[in-house]
């Protein structure tokens, strides 16, 4: 079994959805960012979505955009994400990555499956790379062990939803809203919706990001999905309270996916 | 893998088809395959959550290429409200400054709202009335696609927002004023570079967003399938136009036909009118900004490696790390990091060279066209003008160049008085 579907198991066990919390390398400087990642483990997330800063992310509302520049501006450079993802394993983390394709275009496909790997990561999350042109990154995926965790939306076709759960593995990535990043006051209801459509087609765990911010919203998402995904809101704690303010807000929305509705 | 490179057959060069004769739409052997690819270069390197949309637009592009009325109605609108067939003109005085080689100006520029931008809007804003949509977004560099985009939404009943970097809404003043005056809302982007790819990034948030009612009218033959296929078929209008203008009075095919390349949509709408003429050298000029040594250029298929951005897979202007350089021109309209993935094929097929022009190059020929023949051409345009200069002296006097004079250069005035010092 590997790290990502033990930690579903266990939340399985427990009658609990798993927590995801996402912050980018490098934010706000590269020793900064490996402890505010330490702090969100020790808070309560069951899985750490380590970003890669990227000058276009068109994915991304203006809170991931903001620290994404911020990370570049303090010299963030592609090669730390491994010594981010190394610390994070030893820290007994598990870590997947979040990156736009042309960054690991550019490194080099198997290069970054097999340095990902060693890092101890346990697979990409892939927002602008849709199964239709992940060729090269099946065959690296399958060689070097790793996760490929794809995205759905609510706008797309039951064909789609079959076509990119068959190409998934490790967990789902479905997209609340159709919109960009970033907190929101309600979690968009077409999310259960869309977990609804998706588990037609898969038992892989689905993981429901793009809103959330609160423990209250975590709880009402732990209804109907396996994993809970936290981004912008913690880049906001962090900005507000530092690691203080991480751990806090983790312990909150681990709170919160353990109290289903 | 599709046939896009294949560009071998030869045509008997004196035919002359009438360019309302020619189905300029109709599936073809130029086209990619049929996920957007040519060669390795496009695709679709875009969120999930967009992808029914482009097979949306992909679907109702491929039934009105093949219907007759759309297509009458395209060409109705080119004729009676962008003012086609545009001119082909010879510029003898300039000329004499290219190595005495004949060169014939495409008259882009006498287009309703002045560039060639106009075709495609026409032919997208036709396309989202029969897609039901009545939102149109769209980004702008120099403001001519925004100024073209919101002409189109003002004639066809169409919301719409252009976004615009904040870096170019003072470059371009005059052009936010003028979008503005023709109904359109403007948003200054003021993430990243705040210019032309920033503008584009915020273009797909919204997109993402708002898809239901909007569709995201690009304005360059790049993007993610089927953008650069559908933007090229609109702009084919001016190599057709140009073949039979210059057969009928060059008497000839061109030896080179020449055209700025920022995103492509100008070169490729050209080039495709002779690409099945081999004998005809296809030259795109990329904005060489201050030189290619100095790191601040746009010249994008001259320096760039092959990366994702925007939705497809083309050259690209990119740091070791895949981080996007920001490109640099004199023009708002060519500093883009990217390039058309039709572009990056013809490079690698050799189909097509490349070459960049610096900026005083450039604004050298954007002097000489106004004072010898009484044109000012857009400064994009500019750029091919200096590629002629140079074209022309390799041809010598046997040689006849066309150029596209892709815009006019009005809304260049302010930053060539202060280029020039005229302003003071």
């Amino acid at each position: 079994m590997t790290g990502l579907e033990s930690v579903f198991a266990r939340a399985r066990t427990e009658g609990r959805a798993a927590l995801i919390g996402y912050l980018p390398a490098g934010y706000p400087t590269l020793e900064g960012s490996q402890e505010l990642l330490a702090a969100m483990i020790d808070g309560g997330c069951d899985i750490v979505e380590v970003g890669v800063p990227y000058s276009d992310p068109v994915m991304d509302g203006p809170t991931v955009q903001a620290a994404s520049d911020k990370a570049l501006r303090a010299g963030f450079r592609l090669r730390q994400l491994f010594e981010v993802v190394e610390r994070i394993s030893s820290h007994g983390g598990q870590a997947v990555v979040m990156t736009y394709w042309n960054p690991v275009h550019r490194y080099g496909v198997d290069a970054f499956a097999r340095d990902l790997a060693a890092a101890g990561g346990q697979g990409i999350i892939t927002p602008d790379l849709i199964p239709d042109e992940a060729a090269t990154w099946m065959k690296a995926s399958d060689e070097h062990g790793l996760h490929r965790i794809f995205l759905v939306a609510p706008s797309s076709t039951d064909q789609r939803l079959e076509m990119t759960a068959k190409a998934s593995s490790g967990f789902i990535y479905a997209t609340a809203v159709m919109g960009v990043t970033g907190t929101r006051d309600k979690v968009g209801a077409g999310a259960a919706e869309l977990v609804r459509r998706t588990r037609e087609h898969t038992s892989l765990p689905i993981g429901v990001g793009l809103g959330v911010r609160n423990g209250e919203q975590a709880a009402e998402v732990a209804g109907f999905a396996d994993a809970v995904i936290v981004g912008s809101a913690f880049i906001q704690a962090a900005e507000a309270d530092g690691t203080d303010g991480v751990r806090r807000l983790a312990a909150e929305l681990a709170e919160g996916v353990r109290s289903p509705r | 893998m599709s046939e896009a490179g294949t560009v071998t057959t030869r045509r008997d060069p004196a035919a002359v088809d009438p360019p309302e004769k020619v189905d300029l739409h109709a599936p073809g052997k130029h086209d990619p395959d049929e996920t957007g690819h040519f060669g390795p270069y496009g695709g679709r390197f875009m969120p999930e959550a967009l992808v029914d949309a482009l097979d949306e637009l992909r679907d109702s592009y491929d039934k009105a290429r093949v219907d007759p009325d759309f297509v009458d109605e395209f060409k109705r609108l080119l004729r009676d409200y962008a003012g086609r067939p545009s001119l082909l003109t010879e510029a003898p005085r300039f000329a004499q400054h290219c190595g005495g080689a004949q060169v014939w100006l495409k008259r882009e520029d006498l287009n309703h709202t002045g560039s060639h931008k106009i075709n495609n809007v026409l032919g997208q804003a036709l396309l989202t009335k029969r897609m039901g949509k009545t939102r149109v977004i769209a980004e702008t560099g120099a403001g001519q696609h925004g100024v073209a985009t919101a002409t189109a939404c003002a004639l066809l009943d169409l919301d719409c927002v252009i976004y615009m970097g904040e870096v170019d809404t003072q470059r371009q003043a005059l052009n936010v004023a003028r979008m503005r005056l023709l109904g359109a809302e403007v948003v200054p982007v003021k993430t990243g570079s705040r210019t032309l790819k920033d503008a584009i990034n915020e273009a797909l948030r919204d997109w993402v967003t708002n898809v239901d009612t909007t569709h995201y009218l690009l304005g360059t033959a790049a993007g993610p399938h089927p953008f650069p296929t559908m933007v090229r078929n609109f702009h084919k209008v001016i190599g057709a136009e140009a073949r039979a203008q210059m057969l009928e009075k060059a008497g000839r095919l061109p030896d080179v036909v020449t055209a700025c390349v920022g995103g492509g949509s100008n070169a490729i709408g050209i080039f495709h009118g002779f690409i099945d003429d081999p004998e005809v050298r296809l030259v795109g000029i990329e904005p060489g900004g201050h030189g290619l040594d100095s790191g601040e250029h746009g010249a994008t298929l001259t320096e760039g490696i092959p990366g994702m951005l925007h939705g497809a897979f083309s050259y690209l202007l990119q740091d070791e790390d895949g981080q996007t350089i920001e490109a640099y021109s004199i023009s708002a309209g060519l500093d883009y990091p990217g390039v058309g993935p039709e572009h990056s094929w013809l490079k690698d097929t050799g189909r097509a060279e490349y070459t960049a022009v610096t900026d005083d190059e450039a604004m050298h020929a954007f002097q000489l066209l106004s004072r010898t023949e009484g044109i000012i051409p857009a400064i994009e345009s500019a750029h091919a003008l200096a590629g002629a200069i140079k074209l022309g002296k390799e041809l010598g006097e046997d040689g006849v160049i066309l150029v596209n004079l892709s815009g006019r250069g009005d809304k260049d005035m302010d930053t060539a008085a202060k280029y020039f010092g005229y302003a003071s």
